[in-house]
């Protein structure tokens, strides 16, 4: 079976976002790109997958500018067989990623879809189900556990107040959660062995896709500054301000 | 470091460093402080170093290394000392001076016998030059090795040595011959030969985490098959073995100094006296950018002279030069880092007060700064 995980590169966790002055969105210049935390997982469980002997190719697929062969790269320094590089420059919003990655799925016919529940720059968290209702495949998200036996997936999600366990047939689309696994360190032959691995690059025209966005950002801001706290004098004083200025009790 | 549009680094180094960084701040940085007031570390870290390939790279593929350039080995050391856990870094990387004699002096069937295990972190291999009587002075050193048939008879000590106690394989100097550096071989002695002892040298000024000890050979035999490199020929191997050391400790100082200051910036950022931060007074932030002109300048000339030494030059005088850089630096840094911090840096459990303790031991070991001074003024001919 091979196994199709699309990574994302998004501002690295780590960097402080900083709203561009005129609104118009985030800075992302001269600013840390890593790969999507939620893809990483994804990449991880996909190669659990191919050493257990489930799957027999990890493809890593990534939607974007040319440097998203780094994200591509970083996958397989991981463990991923090889990469597919949608290359644009357009902005992209969850539903063109969808139809691109229906179109790969449509070229590469893979088993199962493993992707990150959402990703850390726009949260949208729409991406993985889109496809799912595109391809007419089953999904199952926020997957926290994630078994395969005899052509079918358990797959355990972390929902409100417990755990919810589905059964699906194969193939299917699966979008990962926290708890899924610890994504692995990149060894140093496995980084040089990457650079060795292909990448085969298309462009939204050639898979026949419409990727105009249809969404317009109107403005980007910061969020509120705190505010200075107070010292109250008293524990009545604290139960007067809890009450009549916070409005929580 | 900051070396996204450096000449020096491919687009693998970067993802080496990333992925490094990434593993020292989940497997050391949390424990560094504990590990260190332990005085020792988790043997199952060798292991953990080799798989993200930190003991293997730069030797040889055939014993399971991962042959790479010195900006990998300079990558490695600077990761390694994000940490600010000088006494791990030494011990876990005490075959980068232990090992490489092997490699260049040791018979195929040595090699075949202990590299793997060392470069896949099962066994640990250290470097036993100094002696009680004196280390800067190699040429006189006064362990003896006797040749009895086809075993060597070793006796004296060596004190000093990091990994001393944990160590499987130890490359030890040895007088095999006649007075001075003529008459110095180079031997690999299992930690298991009869007549070799060892005690722990604790209490420290730093590197507490590094288990240095005494080595003691009573009679100790050792079979001609573990000579590295030519009888009275290792004066040379040490040398050798030298330079690549003092690379290395220089890149791992210029982490340190780094370390020192992004803690003082964060700290001068955050920490208010007088109605403002104290990055604000002129006195402190002057501090600030003077550690990062010095950590740039050690930057430049350790990557220049790893260029220069990638392209076949043996740079002697500046590697000398570049150490004393790089540990001077450290010591600036180390104390302007603590002077920023105030009464906290006094204390211990923060990585400037550690690295403050730590600035000594890179100025006095793997040759001392009098010592580089003198030795890069011979080699320039002054
Ligand atoms: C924590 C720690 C770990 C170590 N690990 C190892 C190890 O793994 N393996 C190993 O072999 N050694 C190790 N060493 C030993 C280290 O290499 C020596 O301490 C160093 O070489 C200096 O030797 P010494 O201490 O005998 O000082 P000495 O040689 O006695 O020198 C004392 C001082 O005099 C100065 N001096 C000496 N001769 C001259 C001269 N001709 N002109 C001007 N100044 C001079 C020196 O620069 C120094 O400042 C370690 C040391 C420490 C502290
Ligand atoms: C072991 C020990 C014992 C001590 N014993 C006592 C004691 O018995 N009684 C007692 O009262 N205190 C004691 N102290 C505290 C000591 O007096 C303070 O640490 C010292 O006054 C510095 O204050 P601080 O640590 O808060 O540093 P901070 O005031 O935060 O200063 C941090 C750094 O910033 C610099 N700095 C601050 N403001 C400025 C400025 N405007 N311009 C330029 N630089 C500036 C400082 O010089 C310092 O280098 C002790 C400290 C130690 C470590």
């Amino acid at each position: 079976m091979k196994i199709l995980v699309p990574v994302k590169r998004v501002v690295d966790y780590n960097v402080k976002i900083r709203v561009k002055p005129d609104g118009s969105g985030v800075d992302t210049a001269n600013v840390k790109m890593s790969m999507n935390p939620f893809d990483e997982i994804a990449v991880e469980e996909a190669i659990r997958l191919k050493e257990a002997g489930v799957a027999s190719e990890v493809v890593a697929v990534s939607c974007g500018v040319a440097q998203c062969q780094e994200t591509l790269r970083a996958a397989m320094a991981m463990g991923a067989d090889r990469g597919i590089l949608v290359q644009t420059d357009v902005e992209l919003q969850p539903l063109a990623v969808a139809k691109l990655l229906k179109a790969v799925v449509e070229k590469e016919q893979p088993g199962l879809v493993i992707a990150g529940k959402q990703a850390i720059d726009d949260d949208a968290n729409q991406t993985g189900q889109m496809l799912a209702a595109l391809l007419g495949w089953p999904q199952a998200t926020f997957a926290s556990k994630v078994v395969v036996t005899d052509g079918k997936l358990t797959v355990t999600r972390e929902v409100d107040g417990g755990l919810e366990t589905l059964e699906l047939p194969l193939p299917a689309v699966i979008t990962t959660d926290l708890r899924l696994n610890e994504p692995r360190f990149a060894t140093l032959p496995n980084i040089m062995k990457a650079k060795k691995k292909p990448i085969d690059t298309l462009t939204p025209e050639a898979l026949g896709v419409d990727v105009t966005p249809r969404l317009a950002t109107l403005k980007v801001e910061e969020p509120p500054k705190r505010k200075a706290g107070v010292m109250v004098g008293s524990v009545d004083e604290l139960i007067e301000k809890l009450r009549n200025e916070a409005k929580v009790i | 470091m900051n070396s996204s549009k450096s000449p020096y680094y491919t687009p693998e180094h970067e993802a080496y460093r990333e992925s490094l960084r990434r593993w020292v701040a989940t497997e050391i940085e949390p424990y560094a402080d504990q590990w260190d007031e332990e005085g020792t570390f988790p043997r199952e870290l060798y292991r953990k170093a080799a798989q993200i390939g930190l003991i293997p790279m730069g030797y040889p593929e055939e014993y399971g290394g991962i042959p790479a350039d010195l900006f990998y080995l300079i990558i490695g050391a600077q990761e390694l000392a994000r940490a600010g856990a000088g006494g791990v870094s030494a011990s876990l990387l005490s075959h980068t001076i232990g090992t490489p004699p092997i490699v260049r002096g040791g018979s195929p069937e040595l090699k075949a016998r202990v590299l793997p295990g060392i470069l896949s972190g099962e066994k640990i291999s250290a470097l036993a030059i100094t002696e009680p009587s004196g280390g800067s002075d190699v040429a006189n050193l006064r362990t003896r090795a006797v040749r009895d048939g086809d075993h060597y008879v070793v006796n004296g000590s060596k004190t000093f040595i990091t990994s001393g106690m944990r160590a499987d394989y130890y490359t030890v100097a040895v007088r095999t011959g006649g007075p001075g550096r003529d008459g110095i071989s180079l031997l690999l002695i299992e930690r298991d030969r009869p007549g070799f002892s060892r005690t722990a040298l604790e209490r420290k000024m730093g590197w507490w985490a590094s288990d240095t000890a005494t080595l003691y050979f009573e009679d100790c035999r050792v079979p001609v098959g573990n000579l590295l490199g030519e009888e009275n020929r290792g004066f040379r191997l040490i040398m050798e073995n030298f330079n690549q050391e003092r690379i290395f400790l220089a890149a791992g100082c210029n982490g340190f100094s780094r370390v020192c200051y992004e803690e003082a910036l964060n700290y001068a950022r955050q920490r208010h006296t007088f109605g403002r931060p104290l990055a604000e007074h002129q006195v402190v932030r002057h501090k600030l950018v003077d550690m990062l002109m010095r950590i740039n300048a050690t930057q430049a000339y350790l990557e220049s002279l790893a260029w220069r030494i990638e392209q076949g030059e043996r740079p002697i005088a500046d590697v000398c030069l570049l150490k004393n850089q790089a540990t001077l630096t450290m010591e600036f840094c180390a104390r302007e880092a603590v002077q920023i911090f105030g009464g906290a840096g006094y204390l211990r459990g923060n990585k400037v007060e550690r690295i403050y303790r730590e600035v000594r031991v890179n100025a006095i070991g793997g040759g001392a700064e009098e010592i580089m001074r003198d030795l890069a003024a011979r080699q320039l001919g002054i």
